[in-house]
């Protein structure tokens, strides 16, 4: 009994925010006369959700340090075009190749923010505001202008986001990958529980002898990768590439870190719980239309249940916290 | 000993120094953000001036800042949020929402004076609920309260104009944003001086600016010495709302039309450019003139760009290296003072001055 309540409560996050997601399901599965639960509208909407839930996992690292990165939506379009240009010179070249050159673009825009951030100190928000722009201006300049659209691409590229393993649609099958990769790395490495240290106190980690510099440096540049992943996967999933691809995407990424449990203080955050905020985000996306709200309205309602969920977490870890006071004293 | 008891002196500008002597010293004069911002406004208008002869004439410079000063109107309320180590991104919504509001309003009947005090009503609204979660929420940090409360605002826009914009206003109405005084002067500078100077007395000369300060530096501490914080997140919350209002006036006059989609994207360059203007987004350090006169730089800055036809990536590009080379100098600086060789070469100076 005692055992099921500390898993009750130091769960508690995660808990609520799958209640929240029951209850969401359950009345848009009656709102729309069973149209929620099938098993095209799950497979749709947790493909619609991969790729910001990819995202969502490598915010978390940089959250958890206590950072920030706006210039993600810009990182996964500067590597997406990139990807897409070399696509549109010569589509002989292997999906994989593609993927990978996308990766290495944002390996060394998340190394320029990491370096910023861990060497010259400055914070990392406005490191990365100022490297927003700045990536966004080479998207254009390295498109020139133009778009790569699904004729440049391809079939047999654009087959990465269509195609399926046993089934399960390849976006989902990555992502469900990165998230394994992710909680291993977080929970049971050395480098993954130095990133909670630094987040907690960077000094004290100093002080203990972890590298901060280098950890914060290396958080960016995983980051990085994982926004050059999710750009290509991104791109090839809405088959174009522009750039205004992903404009204002942080804020999404951003909200499903803060909806899983992310503090942006850092020091605080779970795989589990981003994974969560990320479906969330995407059921919202999802049952909005299915239950005809119209797209005017969309928005609003996405941004009051976002505050609303904020607002009730807050409510709960502060009942959780006072009864763990109150036992304290007896 | 006496003379070297160190002692903390809170300078006006907020940033604790550590003297012997307070008295006026040169080089601490002379090594003030505000002096690279001189340095760069400068320079671009060196720039400007190379690239284009006819720009150097005061009626041209006096109305370029018509192009700019939409933004800077919020810059000055920001600039009192980040002091408190605060962020507001959901101005550029409160924008969007109130713009929307002046339109219906003047379409539903309501003579413009009163669509635009409905505007600037909405506005005080909006930041008010900003300051109240905060307030309610003190876990909550102000970034997420905003970046939700930024969803809503221009989703609430949305829902009221859909994709429609509302344009037909009144003529003296689009005037405000053309006319000028004497042909010379837009009536917008004249507010924004006004704005500029109203801000720099409230932060550097009333207790009001001081408890900022002192809130910026550490909330708890300002607490504990009876600064009411509440109240004054609150207030500053509720003036970035009220001005945004003000500068979405200012648009909606600019543009002649409201549409839900105004504004998009310029909190972040309202943040950078109280950023560059020496504001710390960590709060307790900035000071007005330096986010005036960063105003400036990037205003003049962009224009001149726009001038030789720089394409808009180009200017994205500047001002983003821009932003972070301003950033970058003082903490290069530090860091460079405090790595391991410059201390050793600077011991040994003084060893050779001292034998």
């Amino acid at each position: 009994m005692d055992k099921i309540k500390k898993f009750f409560s130091s769960n508690i996050r995660e808990i609520s925010l799958i209640i929240v997601m029951i209850a969401i399901a359950f009345f848009v599965e009656f709102r729309s006369g069973g149209n929620f639960f099938t098993g095209e509208n799950i497979s749709d909407m947790l493909t619609e959700t991969a790729v910001l839930a990819i995202c969502a996992v490598g915010m978390m690292t940089v959250m958890v340090t206590g950072g920030i990165d706006l210039s993600i939506g810009a990182v996964m379009a500067l590597s997406a075009m990139v990807g897409g240009t070399v696509l549109k010179n010569n589509q002989s070249v292997p999906t994989i190749a593609i993927v990978l050159i996308s990766i290495a673009v944002g390996i060394v825009c998340g190394f320029i923010n990491g370096t910023l951030v861990s060497k010259l100190r400055i914070l990392p928000i406005i490191a990365t505001l100022g490297m927003m722009n700045i990536f966004r201006g080479i998207t254009y300049l390295v498109s020139n202008g133009s778009w790569v659209m699904q004729q440049d691409m391809g079939a047999n590229f654009l087959s990465l986001a269509t195609g399926r393993v046993l089934g399960v649609n390849n976006l989902i099958v990555i992502a469900l990958a990165v998230y394994i990769i992710a909680a291993f790395f977080m929970t049971q490495t050395r480098t993954g529980r130095k990133i909670y240290a630094v987040g907690n106190s960077e000094e004290s980690a100093r002080v203990s002898g972890i590298k901060t510099g280098r950890t914060l440096t290396m958080v960016y540049t995983i980051l990085g990768a994982i926004a050059g992943l999710g750009g290509i996967l991104y791109v090839c999933k809405y088959g174009v590439a522009q750039g205004e691809t992903c404009t204002g995407y942080e804020m999404n990424v951003i909200a499903a870190c803060v909806l899983g449990g992310v503090s942006v203080n850092g020091g605080t955050g779970r795989v589990g719980g981003v994974l969560l905020g990320a479906v969330l985000l995407g059921i919202l996306n999802n049952a909005m239309p299915l239950i005809h709200v119209s797209s005017f309205w969309q928005e609003a309602i996405r941004g009051l249940i976002i505050l609303l969920s904020i607002i009730a977490n807050s409510l709960i870890q502060r009942n959780v916290e006072m009864k763990a006071l109150r036992r304290r004293n007896i | 000993m006496a003379k070297n008891i160190t002692k903390q002196v809170m300078q006006s500008d907020g940033t604790r120094i550590i003297s012997a002597e307070r008295g006026f010293s040169w080089k601490r004069f002379l090594l003030q953000w505000e002096w690279m911002l001189v340095l760069m406004l400068i320079i671009v208008n060196v720039f400007n001036i190379s690239v284009s002869p006819n720009y150097a004439n005061v009626k041209n410079i006096l109305n370029a800042t018509r192009d700019f000063l939409d933004k800077a109107i919020v810059v000055f309320p920001m600039a009192f949020v980040l002091m408190l180590g605060e962020i507001d991104i959901s101005v550029a919504s409160i924008m969007a929402l109130s713009a929307t509001i002046m339109g219906i309003a003047y379409q539903a009947g309501i003579p413009m004076a009163g669509a635009i005090c409905i505007a600037l009503a909405t506005g005080t609204v909006c930041g008010l609920i900003n300051g109240v979660i905060l307030v309610k929420f003190p876990e909550l940090s102000s970034m997420i309260v905003t970046l939700s409360t930024q969803i809503i605002y221009r989703g609430i826009a949305q829902i009221i104009l859909e994709t429609n914009s509302v344009g037909g206003f009144p003529s003296w109405f689009t005037q405000v944003a053309a006319g000028k005084i004497g042909g010379m002067v837009p009536y917008v500078l004249i507010f924004t001086i006004a704005e500029a100077l109203f801000f720099a007395y409230l932060l550097h000369y009333t207790k009001f600016g001081r408890r900022c300060y002192a809130m910026g530096n550490s909330v708890t501490v300002a607490k504990f010495s009876g600064v009411k914080t509440n109240k004054i997140k609150i207030i500053v919350f509720t003036m970035a709302g009220l001005f945004s209002a003000v500068a979405a006036v200012y648009l909606a006059s600019k543009m002649s039309s409201v549409r839900p989609d105004v504004a998009k994207g310029y909190e972040l360059d309202i943040i950078a450019m109280a950023v560059l203007g020496g504001v710390s987004t960590s709060g307790g350090k900035g000071r007005i003139l330096g986010t005036a006169l960063a105003i400036l730089v990037i205003g003049y800055l962009r224009y001149g760009l726009g001038l030789i036809n720089a394409s808009s990536q180009i200017i994205m590009i500047v001002v983003g290296a821009l932003l972070i080379i301003a950033v970058a100098i003082p903490s290069f600086r530090e860091s460079v003072g405090n790595a391991n060789w410059f201390k050793k070469l600077k011991s040994m100076a003084a060893k050779s001055q001292g034998t």
